[in-house]
């Protein structure tokens, strides 16, 4: 039987989505991989398995993690802060944490590179104590950091304005300690908008250029991150070599994307409903 | 365990929510604050389970002063309006938690063997491994009830706990919460603002208006002697007609009411729809229907007296009477009050 739906449109912009789908993400994703295929089983395991493309994909991956562990921290703070309290400049600093977002990333990196260079505001008294932040990995987490913070922020965000405090003060009237309440009550609820924020964050940060390449240094086995390698394999019109490279960072990104999916639907099965 | 709360108050900014309220609470018994929202019942229910700090005065649980001892050590049990249910939690994981959390170790279990004891007590046998999401408001807040009750709290608290029930589930809800009562015996106190639950469930009824006690007594003595107009009126449907008081008698144009306690001047009396009759001719106020709704048990017709006053009262079934019909008002029983 077919379904007759009051509203219009449905055909219409189901077909203009679908095609706006395909076009823009689909088929430049299949232009990548057909571009690696082509090399051939054992050209593409070279390229891909090459010392300096692993010693890439272990700068980015580390600088990725240590990250988003950063930002795990500190941004389920932030939005724990903003939710929970009621501060003056609350509402800029609500507005400030979109601005990775909004601002172009090349930017953020001459900014941080400026902010950490050895005679910058910040690298400065940092290099007396003896850290080194530009063109060190440091500098790649730190930029990896300030760009994918607001994802942690704004997945978090929402649900901890829709925890009811009235189940806090539940808890505590039978008897839970601060801890407890914490780690069983409010930690599980939030750990599926967490999951997500984590993941994206760690996507944004294995893919960030931008904002990485001026504070890193690009030194290759050092500080040089994967999609800087694809970017040079590109400069030397290897694009097959590039599209190899880039679709080891696709394949990732792809299953990562299905791993948090799975946990997530583990992590929120209570709101199905029967 | 019989509470006391001796002359206690709290302020929210600027706004006294409660203004110096003195009220005991016998061992076992079954009291209901009852007030129109901002009249501060649910402050104080707060402030006794130490949800909400007490600005001055003082709560005693027993002989010991519970002022200042934190929620989580006051051994009260608390349901909230919207259930509070852990979400992620199953039923009887919600219902277990406060056993888990306890400093009190019990072992696997006799926490298995008290949730299912409690799930037969709230007659929700065999939804234990349900999510809160997956069973409906009377049930949810059952749960809450059995969660609240797992703890073996010394005092049970209740706000507004069948608010957000429709109409059939908060009758039976009603019924049994007062079973489970009697069962238990716990010392209860809930928050209601409506008139109802609070007479249908109570042992005492305690009416509060603006952060103050007005009026405290059985659900007989507050409803037959009330003591303001304010309690008339917040009790239930009620007609007001203006009198003129002279040597103990009221005189309402038409019909006159002994009135020995008033002062000579103005005065108000509130009829209650069932305190007043109809008849076509005869003695009483003179009134002209303006319009008659057929009820299932009753008639209720709308009319005003001849001053314009507007009356609402019931009268049986076979009555004939249709709009613009004129009549006479009888008046069997009435509250009088000096004119505010």
């Amino acid at each position: 039987m077919r379904r007759r739906n009051v509203l219009p449109g449905l055909k219409l912009s189901l077909g203009i989505t679908l095609f706006y789908v395909a076009l823009i993400v689909a088929l430049p994703l299949g232009a990548l991989i057909f571009k690696a295929a082509s090399l051939g089983p054992e050209a593409y395991w070279n390229i891909v398995s090459s010392e300096r493309a692993v010693a890439s994909y272990r700068v980015t991956v580390t600088a990725a993690a240590i990250a988003t562990a950063f930002n795990l921290v500190f941004g389920v703070a932030l939005a724990w802060i903003l939710v929970r309290y009621k501060f003056p400049g609350r509402r800029l600093v609500d507005a400030i944490v979109d601005l990775p977002f909004a601002l172009p990333t090349a930017v953020a990196g001459i900014a941080l590179t400026a902010l950490f260079a050895p005679n910058g505001w910040l690298g400065a008294p940092l290099m007396d104590a003896g850290i080194r932040v530009a063109y060190t990995p440091l500098g790649i987490m730190i930029a990896m950091a300030f760009t994918s913070v607001p994802f942690i922020v704004r997945t978090v965000q929402p649900v901890l304005e829709d925890l009811d405090p009235a189940l806090e003060e539940a808890a505590q009237s039978l008897g839970a300690s601060d801890l407890s309440i914490f780690m069983r009550v409010i930690l599980p609820i939030l750990g599926p908008s967490i999951l997500a924020g984590v993941s994206l964050c760690f996507a944004r940060s294995l893919g960030e250029f931008g904002a990485v390449i001026f504070i890193a240094g690009n030194q290759p086995f050092q500080t040089e991150i994967t999609a800087l390698l694809t970017y040079i394999r590109l400069e030397e019109y290897d694009y097959a070599a590039a599209a190899a490279i880039a679709s080891v960072i696709l394949i990732a990104a792809f299953v990562m994307l299905i791993v948090t999916n799975l946990l997530q639907a583990r992590g929120l099965r209570y709101t199905a409903r029967s | 365990m019989k509470i006391r709360l001796n002359d206690i108050a709290k302020t929210f900014d600027d706004f006294r929510a409660v203004r110096g309220v003195s009220l005991d609470i016998e061992s076992g018994e079954l009291v209901a604050l009852l007030g129109p929202s901002g009249s501060g019942k649910t402050t104080i229910l707060r402030m006794v389970a130490g949800l909400e700090y007490v600005d001055e005065g003082q709560i005693f649980f027993g002989d010991e002063d519970a002022t200042s001892i934190p929620v989580r050590e006051r051994g009260v049990g608390f349901v909230f309006q919207h259930y509070a249910l852990f979400p992620h939690m199953t039923v009887g994981e919600n219902i277990a938690f406060g056993m888990k959390v306890s400093k009190t170790k019990r072992t696997k279990a006799e926490i298995t063997a008290r949730v299912a004891e409690l799930l037969r007590l709230v007659q929700l046998e065999g939804l234990a491994d349900r999510f809160p999401s997956q069973i409906s408001g009377g049930q949810r807040q059952r749960v809450a009830l059995a969660r609240a009750l797992a703890v073996d709290p010394k005092v049970l608290l209740l706000d507004e706990p069948f608010g957000a029930l429709d109409a059939n589930v908060r009758r039976d809800l009603r019924r049994w919460l007062r079973e489970i009562h009697s069962e238990l015996g716990i010392t209860t106190l809930f928050v209601t603002h409506d008139q109802e639950e609070a007479l249908d469930l109570a042992d005492r009824v305690v009416i509060l208006d603006q952060g103050q006690i007005v009026q405290q007594g059985t659900p007989q003595e507050v409803t037959r002697n009330p003591d303001s107009a304010f309690v008339v009126r917040f009790l239930g449907d009620t007609n007001k007609l203006s009198a003129t008081v002279m040597g103990g008698t009221a005189d309402l144009g038409g019909a006159s009411l002994a009135a020995p306690a008033l002062p000579d001047g103005k005065a108000d009396a509130y009829l209650r729809p069932g305190d007043l009759s109809w008849s076509a001719t005869g003695g009483g106020i003179p009134a002209i229907v303006e319009r008659v709704i057929d009820r299932p048990g009753n008639r209720r017709i709308i009319a005003a007296t001849e001053r314009g006053e507007p009356l609402e009262f019931d009268v049986p079934p076979e009555i004939v009477v249709k709009a613009g019909d004129r009549g006479f008002v009888q008046i069997e029983r009435a509250q009088l009050f000096a004119a505010e």
